[in-house]
């Protein structure tokens, strides 16, 4: 006779219990949006800049220009030991006449912009895998005889790494902080309403109730306190990234600061902001009741 | 069908609250288990309902081996008993059809069978004119009667309540037993706890007496203490 998963009654109970504890409530939900707005905000700035560092990357080159005592046949043949060099990926030979017209168009690299025309010399494009190893390659291929010079952006590539690393540390330190308050908060607004429905939770094990049954409630209130968190922390979130976009793009003499807009990041933080709530809300719950529940 | 086997009961304290007890209630069965206050009588109350396990002895309820039942089945044999306790038990803050509502909403029960079931055993225990009632609203009498329909809703092999007239005058008493027997009329088990002698021996029934952890007499017609009436 007996239904197996009542949720009409589990959704009831949950919401109900949710506006009797409004204060804890409240409570719980505050800490959760607080939690996952600082969980999203350093996730977004670590997004951003990897973006930035991705753009960097697909031209992730520096330049190795040419001694010029050297024939062009001579340099081209450099091209073996640039490539034995670790981290390289790809040496492109250009010799000065194509450097110069493409210079002419004005669509050459911004870098090259302080150099005459004149001492523009033959050079090689040289890609790398990996931009945090940027410096150490450009070192490697300056050692090369027949390179005179290189040029490599390694500042701002440094800089981005360093950036993005700092705000990685911290916001997982924060977010181990905030994940560990948020299911405190959370134990304890369930365990008071597990407490002020003490008889009948009494009632309802003298009956026959299963613990499933007595606990469901009590996850659903969880879990909903969980999404509700996410939900408002995202829109939040939504606000204060178009804000803080507006603001970076105004004042942004450097090109490179592209930044993403939201609309792109929705199907990823979205879910994990609603999958964080939901875990956080269903894991304090069911720590809070555990113990209340022998026999 | 409760069996008793030697049953040794030890609180953590030491207290040594059952020294050897064995009985049998058959199905059908109405059983007084009398005694003076400390001699034993609500422990082997929670241990029938698993609230607490036996220090030592066999113990059978219904079917299940009490002494290696597994936690997931306590719920499934606390389903085929009906408790009835002194102070009634009943949520003050929901009506009566309310409180019996939620102990079948509690074994997963369906609205249908709520609205078979309620009204039928609110007429058996004479309140189906006070379902809208709050508990606070009803006499003690009234409340023991809700509390018994309670016990019933879900319709158990047996209905135990320890000292269920212990709040009541002596006319309520009265009525709450004479409920209970009919309750036992229409097949139901019954056992109950009381040291109202008086009540006892109205009732031509079978009578356990338990004294300091021992039974010290067991019999049928009407007897306490071994008087007569
Ligand atoms: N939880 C407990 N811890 C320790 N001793 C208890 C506990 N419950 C009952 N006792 C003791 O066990 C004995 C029997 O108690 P009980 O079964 O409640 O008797 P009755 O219901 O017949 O009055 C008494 O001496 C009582 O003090
Ligand atoms: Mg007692």
């Amino acid at each position: 006779m007996a239904k197996k998963f009542d949720f009409g009654y589990y959704c009831r109970e949950g919401v109900s219990s949710i506006f009797t504890h409004g204060f804890m409530s409240f409570a719980a939900v505050c800490m959760i949006v607080a939690c996952l707005l600082i969980m999203g905000s350093f996730s977004l700035v670590a997004v951003n800049l990897d973006n930035m560092l991705g753009d960097l990357e697909a031209e992730n080159e520096f330049l190795a220009y040419i001694d010029e005592s050297y024939t062009q046949e001579q340099a081209v043949a450099l091209e073996d030991d640039i490539m034995a060099v670790p981290n390289v990926s790809e040496a492109i030979f250009v010799t000065r006449a194509e450097a110069l017209d493409d210079f002419r168009e004005g669509r050459d690299n911004q870098l090259l912009s302080d150099l005459e025309p004149d001492v523009l010399r033959d050079r090689f494009r040289i890609h790398v895998e990996d931009i945090e190893l940027l410096k150490e390659s450009a070192d490697a291929v300056e050692q090369i005889p027949g390179v005179a010079d290189v040029y490599a952006a390694t500042d701002i590539a440094q800089g981005f790494v360093m950036v993005r690393n700092i705000a990685t540390g911290i916001a997982l330190v924060l977010i181990g902080i905030l994940v560990v308050m948020s299911l405190f908060i959370i134990a304890n607004t369930i365990k008071l309403a597990f407490f002020y429905r003490r008889e009948e939770i009494a009632i309802m094990k003298m009956c026959g109730a299963t613990n499933a049954f007595i606990r469901w409630p009590f996850i659903v209130q969880g879990m909903i306190l969980g999404l509700a968190g996410a939900i408002i922390a995202f829109l939040l979130q939504w606000g204060v990234y178009e804000l803080v976009a507006k603001a970076v793009i105004q004042s942004n003499g450097l090109s490179l600061l592209a930044i993403l807009p939201f609309g792109s990041l929705v199907p990823v933080f979205l879910p994990v902001f609603c999958g964080a709530g939901l875990l956080i809300g269903v894991v304090g719950s069911v720590v809070a009741i555990r113990r209340f529940l022998q026999v | 069908m409760i069996r008793f086997i030697d049953i040794h009961k030890e609180y953590d304290n030491g207290t040594k609250a059952l020294k050897g007890i064995n009985m049998r209630i058959d199905d059908g069965e109405f059983v007084f288990l009398v005694g003076p206050s400390g001699s034993g009588k609500s422990t082997i109350m929670k241990l029938i309902t698993g609230e607490i396990a036996p220090t030592q002895g066999k113990l059978m309820v219904n079917g299940y081996s009490l002494n290696n039942i597994s936690p997931r089945q306590i719920p499934m044999m606390r389903r085929t008993l009906g408790i009835v306790f002194q102070d009634f038990r009943l949520i003050e803050k929901k009506t009566v059809y309310q409180n019996l509502s939620f102990a079948m909403r509690a074994i997963g029960a369906s609205s249908r069978e709520l609205k078979r079931r309620i009204p039928y055993v609110l007429r058996l225990v004479g309140l189906e004119e006070k379902a809208d009632r709050y508990p606070s609203q009803l006499s003690g009498g009234e409340q023991q009667r809700v509390a018994i329909a309670r016990a019933l809703v879900n319709n158990p092999n047996m209905i135990i309540a320890d000292e269920p007239t212990g709040n009541l005058d002596p006319n309520r008493s009265l009525e709450i037993m004479m409920l209970l027997e009919r309750i036992n009329e229409l097949g139901t088990t019954v056992l109950v706890v009381t040291h109202e002698k008086n009540l006892v021996n109205r009732f031509a029934k079978r009578v356990i007496a338990i004294e300091n952890g021992r039974i010290i007499n067991d019999e049928t017609g009407g007897y306490y203490n071994g008087e007569k009436v």
